[in-house]
């Protein structure tokens, strides 16, 4: 696992504490240009800690994080971040077209009104940007109704295409696939990875259910009570090192085409798990 | 009462009764303040409503009673009164600790405890006072009668100086109000927008208190940006016609209110409320109940 200077994220021996307790230690971890890491785990392990340490929203209180080779919260306007379980009240009425502008310009201080040539300009430029990724997402049938009434899938399109606007060159996914059913999670996994192939972007994915995403990852991070372990999904997601990590049984299963099941995941439920087992579906 | 005190009445002449209406200084006054409080009121409720801070608005506008009060009491002009009083409401309130970005949504039964002792003051201050029995009625249900040139400037320039600053955060505002967490990540400074926010709630509140009283401050400060919200969800024009129905409803329950003798904030109220129900009735027809999307908190 390198340092290699491209790297777009780098963590070594890494420990954060919050409220005066270690979540975690010892996580030594690297994401290159365009790969897509998955950080899994039990509820409470510290992911979407990890995700707010990256940003510099919070201290490492040891080891080393660098962002671009800078220290965290340094180059954010490069990142997309989509913070875990958003989901807007039903009676907000505000239209996913505005969020997804909000992307690009919420930050930005001054009377909303393109007033100068080189204003407009740069309106028209933004514009042409938001139709883009309204596009990728496919939620241009979505984006003129207010979030409020979109179902938590439509949301979760609407919300990546706001984390993607500003072309970013890394992008942290908070449980983007929680809360969605079967379907929608394959769909959003698959334009995760289409996203991170085609445009070259990093993606952190915090998940904790590893299946829907086990077959486009290169890099998979396993936070546990039992510690961490990082690597590539075949060195990590094997039967040892699971059971060991969650102190508890766990089987990964090869089906015949080589790719990995999970089974008996502690944060699966067992009709969860069973569903994958009994379509005889594994990853995609 | 009014109708006594300036010896006219309505001619049912359309034309007579609004040239009745700009006939004396003291009207207006109370048109060119009332047309000044509408529209910021407007737009900043319009945020309000956004970033549900109404409970906070309320509060502001409650505490800014005993101020007017003891302004009064003091001698000095009870506007001044509601500025000191809503300000400093507002700065105390971003205060409170709140959990989770949630401004204001705690610690309610601890503000309703503090408003209703903020009332009972008010009430003493006014009896202190002795002066005329109307003086309650005034500050709690709002008057039009006596609106200084001084004052109508002094409306005029606090309200041009919040909307600009508005204006200015318009957007990190909106951001940090329905997405804290990557707002806070874009460098948005969430909580800095937050107490700013409160302030510009508390110059409106005590603005909108001096039209239509410090309990119905709503009538200007959350019913057109409520109606609003429900017709249009796009911003602009959600907050144009937020201030083209505070305008409206504004004009007509000072029109209403110069020839009856209710006092301004019922009027402006009851047209405000019956916009809102008709809008209501409006989108329900036209678009049905909105789905309620399943998602644990
Ligand atoms: N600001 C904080 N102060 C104290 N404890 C915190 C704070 N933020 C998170 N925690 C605790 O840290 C643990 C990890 O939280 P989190 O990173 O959200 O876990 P995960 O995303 O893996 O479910 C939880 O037990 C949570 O209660
Ligand atoms: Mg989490």
């Amino acid at each position: 696992m390198g340092s290699r200077s491209d790297d777009v994220l780098r963590l070594t021996g890494a420990a954060v504490r919050v409220g005066g307790r270690t979540l975690w230690a010892g996580v030594d971890l690297s994401v290159g240009v365009g790969e897509f890491v998955a950080v899994l785990g039990p509820n409470g392990v510290g992911k979407s800690t990890l995700v707010k340490v990256v940003l510099g929203l919070l201290p490492v209180s040891a080891g080393t994080v660098t962002v671009f080779d800078d220290r965290p919260g340094q180059h954010n306007q490069r990142i997309g971040y989509l913070p875990q379980r958003r989901s807007f009240e039903p009676s907000l009425r505000v239209r996913g077209i505005d969020i997804v502008r909000l992307g690009i310009s919420g930050d930005r201080f001054g009377i909303p009104l393109p007033i100068t040539r080189r204003a407009r300009q740069r309106r028209r430029v933004e514009e042409e940007r938001i139709s883009e990724v309204i596009d990728l997402v496919d939620a241009s049938a979505l984006v003129d109704r207010p979030i409020g009434e979109l179902s938590g899938g439509e949301q979760q399109r609407i919300l990546i295409a706001q984390a993607l606007v500003r072309r970013p060159s890394l992008l942290l996914l908070d449980e983007p696939l929680d809360s969605l059913d079967l379907p929608n999670q394959s769909a959003v996994a698959a334009l995760v990875s289409t996203i991170c192939r085609q445009a070259e972007v990093s993606v952190v994915m915090v998940a904790h259910d590893v299946n829907p995403i086990l077959s486009y990852l290169d890099r998979v991070v396993y936070i546990a009570e039992g510690g961490v372990a990082a690597g590539t999904p075949h060195e990590v997601i094997t039967s040892e090192t699971l059971s060991r990590l969650y102190r508890t049984p766990i089987e990964v299963l090869t089906t015949t085409d080589g790719r990995l099941v999970v089974v008996g995941h502690p944060e699966a439920p067992a009709h969860h798990a069973d569903r994958h087992r009994g379509a005889g579906h594994g990853p995609h | 009462m009014v109708l006594t005190d300036v010896g006219a009445g309505l001619t049912w002449n359309l034309v007579d009764d609004v040239r009745q209406l700009f006939q004396f200084g003291f009207m207006v006054n109370a048109l060119e303040a009332g047309t000044v409080v509408a529209v910021m009121a407007a737009v900043i409720g319009w945020f309000m409503v956004v970033r549900r801070q109404s409970f906070a608005g309320h509060t502001i506008a409650v505490v800014g009673f005993p101020g007017a009060a003891g302004a009064t009491l003091v001698g000095v002009s009870a506007l001044y009164g509601y500025f000191a009083f809503c300000v400093a409401a507002a700065v105390l309130i971003s205060a409170v600790p709140h959990s989770r970005g949630k401004a204001f949504s705690q610690e309610n039964a601890v503000t309703g405890t503090v408003q209703t002792f903020l009332l009972a003051l008010g009430f003493l201050f006014v009896s202190l006072y002795r002066g005329n029995l109307n003086g309650i009625n005034s500050l709690l249900f709002g008057n039009f009668l006596g609106i200084t040139r001084g004052q109508v400037l002094t409306l005029l320039l606090v309200a041009l100086g919040a909307l600009g600053v508005l204006g200015v955060i318009s957007r990190p505002l909106l951001f940090a109000s329905i997405d804290p967490d990557v707002a806070a990540a874009r460098g948005v400074p969430v909580r800095g927008m937050s107490l700013l926010f409160l302030v510009l709630l508390g110059l409106a509140a005590a603005e909108a208190s001096q039209i239509t009283g410090a309990l119905l401050v709503f009538a200007l400060l959350v019913m057109p940006a409520a109606t609003a919200q429900r017709l249009t969800p796009r911003p602009l024009l959600g907050g144009a016609i937020a201030v083209a129905l505070g305008l409206a409803v504004t004009w007509i329950g000072l029109a209403v209110a110069y020839f009856s003798p209710y006092p301004i904030g019922f009027w402006v109220t009851t047209l405000a409320f019956g916009a809102y129900v008709a809008a209501a009735l409006f989108t329900r027809s036209t678009t049905g109940t909105g789905r309620a999307v399943g998602v644990r908190a």
